[in-house]
């Protein structure tokens, strides 16, 4: 029960300083015997426009990843490990959800997502929102997210870079950090399937 | 010592794994600029990474500054890294100083050249011109070779399990 409460502490300690994601997150009553819960409510579209919500995920193990596609190396590397790990589970990749976030909505439209998603397994949903649904979302996620200012003009964004994994439930299972292996995730994946 | 590496962008670049990635290396004044290379973009993405190192050979310290390429409406010079599960990228406005006798990496994981704005995405094969402009060593035409990373390539940030397959 302790292993959600020592992830939210871990990524809060690299963010410490910038007062943006964990204060107004962690629960005023949080103790040993109440862990923070990882995950909740969101509203949300998906690449073709049709809402999706934490209902939809219910009934599969889900594996969901906070990202944007402007993003050239974290995003694009996890979304192929993904694909990798849908094409490892063979016919019980259908029994998954892989859930890929936009924390840049203004940019990452659902068409921009559709485009993107593309180049990678097709059961990957890509998700986005308002401003507002995305933030409540992260929140909900645990996700720290900050749009950074570059000096050529534009932006780029800081975030959580881990797949966080959930049981069909919806119980938080476990994070899948960046980088190693590139099939890191296939045996987490099995074994939400078959527990 | 034989090694194939995984592509990283597997299952879009099953084709590129047998592609080997030919070196190639430019010299201007003291610094020598080794195998520019670049990962091909998905389709929709504006941004691209360009990797190389960079050795001083001088006596001199030096400085990548700047640079362009017709690829893309801007060139700039970044450092990315995940820590404590964050990841973060910066632009380096100052550039990125070379001491004599250094060789500094710019590899997936860390330091970088950001290709903002891409005209086209980059596809496996691809020559990427651009012109990398130094403090001492003044300006350069080279080319990133659109493939996979090269073994001497990777640096400290690379995704570890590349290993022999």
């Amino acid at each position: 029960m302790r292993a959600p409460i020592r992830l939210l502490l871990g990524l809060c300690a690299g963010i410490a300083l910038s007062l943006a994601a964990c204060e107004r997150r962690a629960p005023p009553e949080q103790t040993a015997a109440a862990p923070v819960a990882i995950g909740g409510p969101f509203h949300l579209v998906d690449q073709t426009g049709h809402p999706f919500t934490h209902r939809d995920l219910l009934g599969k193990p889900t594996a969901i990843f906070f990202g944007f596609t402007f993003c050239p190396e974290v995003c694009p590397t996890t979304l192929a490990d993904m694909t990798r790990w849908l094409a490892a589970l063979g016919p019980d990749g259908n029994r998954v959800n892989v859930v890929f976030v936009s924390i840049d909505p203004t940019r990452d439209t659902p068409a921009v997502l559709k485009q993107y998603l593309g180049n990678f397994d097709p059961r990957i949903r890509g998700l986005t929102g308002t401003e507002a649904e995305i933030a409540t979302t992260a929140r909900e996620y645990r996700i720290f997210y900050r749009k950074v200012p570059l000096p050529g003009g534009g932006y780029t964004m800081d975030h959580t870079a881990g797949v966080f994994l959930f049981d069909r439930t919806g119980k938080f299972a476990g994070v899948i950090s960046y980088g190693g292996d590139p099939n890191r995730g296939v045996a987490p994946l099995r074994h939400l399937l078959n527990p | 010592m034989k090694r194939t590496v995984l592509p990283l962008l597997a299952g879009l670049l099953v084709a590129g794994a047998a592609m080997a990635a030919i070196a190639h290396d430019y010299t201007v004044g003291s610094i020598r600029i080794g195998h520019p290379w670049s990962r091909p973009t998905p389709a929709g993405a504006v941004a691209g990474g360009g990797f190389l190192t960079l050795t001083n050979t001088g006596k001199v310290p030096d400085r990548l500054l700047s640079g362009t390429t017709p690829a893309a409406d801007r060139l700039e010079i970044h450092e990315m890294s995940v820590t404590d599960g964050i990841m973060r990228m910066r632009a380096l406005p100052e550039g990125l100083a070379i001491a004599p006798g250094q060789t500094v990496k710019l590899a997936p994981g860390g330091y970088h050249i950001m290709l903002i704005g891409l005209k086209k995405p980059l596809a496996l094969g691809d020559h990427v011109p651009a012109r990398l402009k130094f403090e001492k060593a003044g300006e350069v035409e080279v080319s990133f070779i659109v493939g996979n990373p090269p073994a001497e390539a990777t640096g400290a940030g690379t995704p570890a399990g590349m290993g022999p397959h």
